[in-house]
């Protein structure tokens, strides 16, 4: 399972996605919105994403952590659209054989993603907004 | 040829626009076709850095030749996660 998404993350089911009768770990990671950064009181976040390619890397990156790290099976989903504060953006769920493998693969995973996937974030604030990781 | 142009987040303010059509001659590169896109977007030109550059929704590089490329989309810096 690979996909961006409007709708609100459900954690359950990425779980459920990857998870195998020879699997002794399901790691999982979620990103969450937080209400402040770089010292100013966030509002709400806007993610814009790529269509197509961003899927298209996300592909990729599960690929890599399927060779890598050995583990059987990833599920990777984006949320794009107006995220208000403590929903999830972005959820990873790594089933594994043990639980190392599956540990160090979701850390890959996020890092990876937030480097090769064409995907934005505009913080809004009071009195404005910006598109973050640029200088203004 | 005809090049389906797209512009995200930063870009997409800067060029006041999320896509357009643009003609370019045979041989024309990534680069040479931001520069053309500057001059007709001064916001763009503003963007100091160069843009990430994607042909077809697979990175390229600045010297890539647009020729046989459809869509070319100008990536700035990535924030998601």
């Amino acid at each position: 399972m690979i996909r961006l998404q409007t709708a609100p993350i459900a954690l359950d089911e990425l779980v459920l996605d990857v998870r195998g009768d020879g699997d002794g770990a399901v790691a999982t990671f979620l990103g969450t919105v937080r209400d402040h950064n770089a010292g100013r009181k966030v509002l709400h976040l806007e993610y814009e994403a790529y269509g197509g390619m961003a899927e298209r890397e996300m592909e990729r990156i599960a690929a890599d952590a399927r060779e890598r790290f050995g583990v059987s099976r990833v599920a990777i989903v984006h949320r794009t659209g107006r995220l208000e504060i403590g929903e999830a953006s972005v959820a990873i769920a790594v089933a594994a054989p043990h639980r190392a493998a599956a540990l160090d693969a979701t850390r890959f995973i996020i890092d990876t993603l937030k480097r090769t996937v064409p995907i934005w974030k505009r913080e809004h604030f009071e009195g404005g907004s910006v598109w973050v990781g640029e200088a203004p | 040829m005809t090049l389906r142009v797209l512009y995200f987040a930063s870009l997409k303010d800067r060029a006041r626009a999320a896509e357009e059509a643009v003609d370019v001659p045979a041989g024309t590169t990534v680069g040479a076709l931001w520069e053309e896109l500057s001059r007709r977007h001064p916001g763009l030109a503003s963007f100091t850095a160069r843009p990430l550059v994607a042909c077809d929704k697979t990175f390229a590089a600045w010297e890539t030749s647009l020729d046989g490329v459809r869509e070319v989309a100008f990536l700035p810096p990535f924030s998601g996660g």
